[in-house]
């Protein structure tokens, strides 16, 4: 099929079936969002702690090693014993992926914070409590919003492949559409995937600059 | 625990397979992103959207990036090895402009002084020094390349994910696992070596410089 009419095909594809595109593409949203959320609520306290305790540090930074360079197909496998096929087990492995970039950088914007700020902070008389949220972690936080943003990209990726397990998402029609040679059909999850992916990222982009704008 | 010792034939076959996707694709990768990633540290105001265009592969989805390049180029090796370049091109890039850009602007001037020629100073005193950092990216890649290639055995390409695919949708738990211990094994193994050759050139340019 010549690239000009399959381009034409995935259009009246869209057009036909508007709202099973949308809906897929919402659950894809969903599940995407929804691992962010949990990375992130697991991934900013984790950071602190790796960043305070040094034995926690080794352990987990080394933890985060291996677990980079385990394949995401691989993740996907290795829940299915536990977890069984749908939802959740995707929502586990996505969140997982999600993890690390946002542990890497909170752990990173933290350490980048120069040790005078802390003592004055401290001098000004503030507590352990307050110098945590009123300097560090808002300093840090233009690095921990990039960290969040590289884990929605790569969990809307995830989330993809996790069709192929019953995640639901723009990932059923791509597989589908290959499973059965056609084109206009893997386009029209594919097309509309990679869209979602540059949208998350190009929102998240405008945020960390107006993070990043009032700290100076 | 059968599986795997009834099928070690098979599961041996894909393994190579499997390493040679891979490696072509880092191959052709380190190809076409070096150079460029010199120019890029060379020619300043290129970076910003070399940069960006190797960035918009790199957040495409890679299900998605695979789809779409059967259009193209149909299933199987091609769109596979196409997509994988693709997909290290920023890392490697990246590394290279950096480490090309990191080496002493003393050094220079000394190789100058000690009357090198523009080629000479890059290939003798610029590319050992900048290859620590290249070859970071190059880790970074090796390992994207052989998770990524285990996705590609669905459109086609072969390769270890053959087993994990099709134990999925065939309910075969043991061939699932099969398929992705080897498949992190393969990755964790390589990102071990690389990782041991990048602290001896570490070490080694560490010395010299």
């Amino acid at each position: 099929m010549g690239h000009g009419s399959a381009r034409v095909s995935v259009l009246s594809y869209l057009l036909e079936h508007p709202t099973q595109v949308l809906a897929l593409a919402r659950a894809h949203l969903w599940i995407s969002l929804l691992a962010t959320g949990i990375a992130t609520a697991v991934s900013v306290p984790l950071g602190i702690v790796v960043h305070r305790v040094r034995a926690v540090r080794v352990l987990a930074l080394g933890m985060v090693n291996v677990g980079q360079a385990i394949p995401s197909l691989a993740l996907l496998g290795l829940m299915l014993p536990l977890l069984g096929i749908g939802f959740t087990p995707a929502l586990v492995a996505i969140s997982a992926r999600a993890l690390l970039p946002i542990l890497l950088n909170t752990y990173a914007g933290l350490l980048s914070i120069p040790q005078h700020i802390i003592e004055a902070a401290r001098g000004m008389g503030m507590t352990d409590a307050q110098i945590l949220w009123r300097v560090e972690l808002r300093l840090a936080s233009p690095v921990i919003v990039a960290g969040i943003r590289t884990a929605l990209v790569v969990s809307i990726g995830v989330a993809t492949l996790a069709a192929y397990i019953g995640a639901g998402g723009l990932g059923d029609l791509i597989f589908q559409g290959i499973a059965t040679v056609d084109t206009p059909l893997l386009l029209a999850g594919a097309i509309p995937a990679a869209g979602l992916a540059f949208a998350a990222d190009g929102l998240f982009g405008i945020l960390e600059r107006q993070l990043v704008r009032p700290l100076g | 625990m059968s599986y795997p010792l009834a099928n070690a034939l098979l599961i041996w076959r894909l393994t190579l397979e499997h390493l040679q996707i891979s490696a072509v694709s880092c191959l052709l990768a380190i190809l076409t992103a070096c150079p460029l990633g010199v120019l890029v540290g060379r020619v300043r105001w290129l970076a910003p959207p070399v940069l960006a265009a190797a960035g918009i592969f790199y957040t495409i989805p890679s299900v998605a990036l695979f789809a779409i390049l059967i259009p193209v180029l149909g299933l199987g090796v091609k769109p596979t090895v196409l997509a994988l370049v693709l997909y290290s091109q920023l890392a490697l890039i990246r590394n290279t402009a950096v480490g090309i850009n990191e080496v002493d602007a003393a050094l220079l001037q000394a190789a100058q002084g000690m009357g090198m020629t523009n080629t000479q100073r890059f290939w003798r005193v610029e590319v050992p020094l900048a290859i620590p950092v290249i070859f970071a990216g190059v880790r970074t890649a090796t390992v994207m390349a052989i998770g990524l290639a285990s996705i590609a055995a669905y459109i086609g390409a072969g390769g270890l994910g053959v087993l994990i695919f099709q134990g999925i949708s065939t309910g075969n738990t043991d061939q699932i696992l099969t398929g992705a211990v080897a498949v992190s094994i393969l990755a964790l193994l390589a990102d071990a070596i690389l990782s041991s050759i990048q602290h001896v050139l570490r070490w080694a340019m560490g010395v010299r410089a």
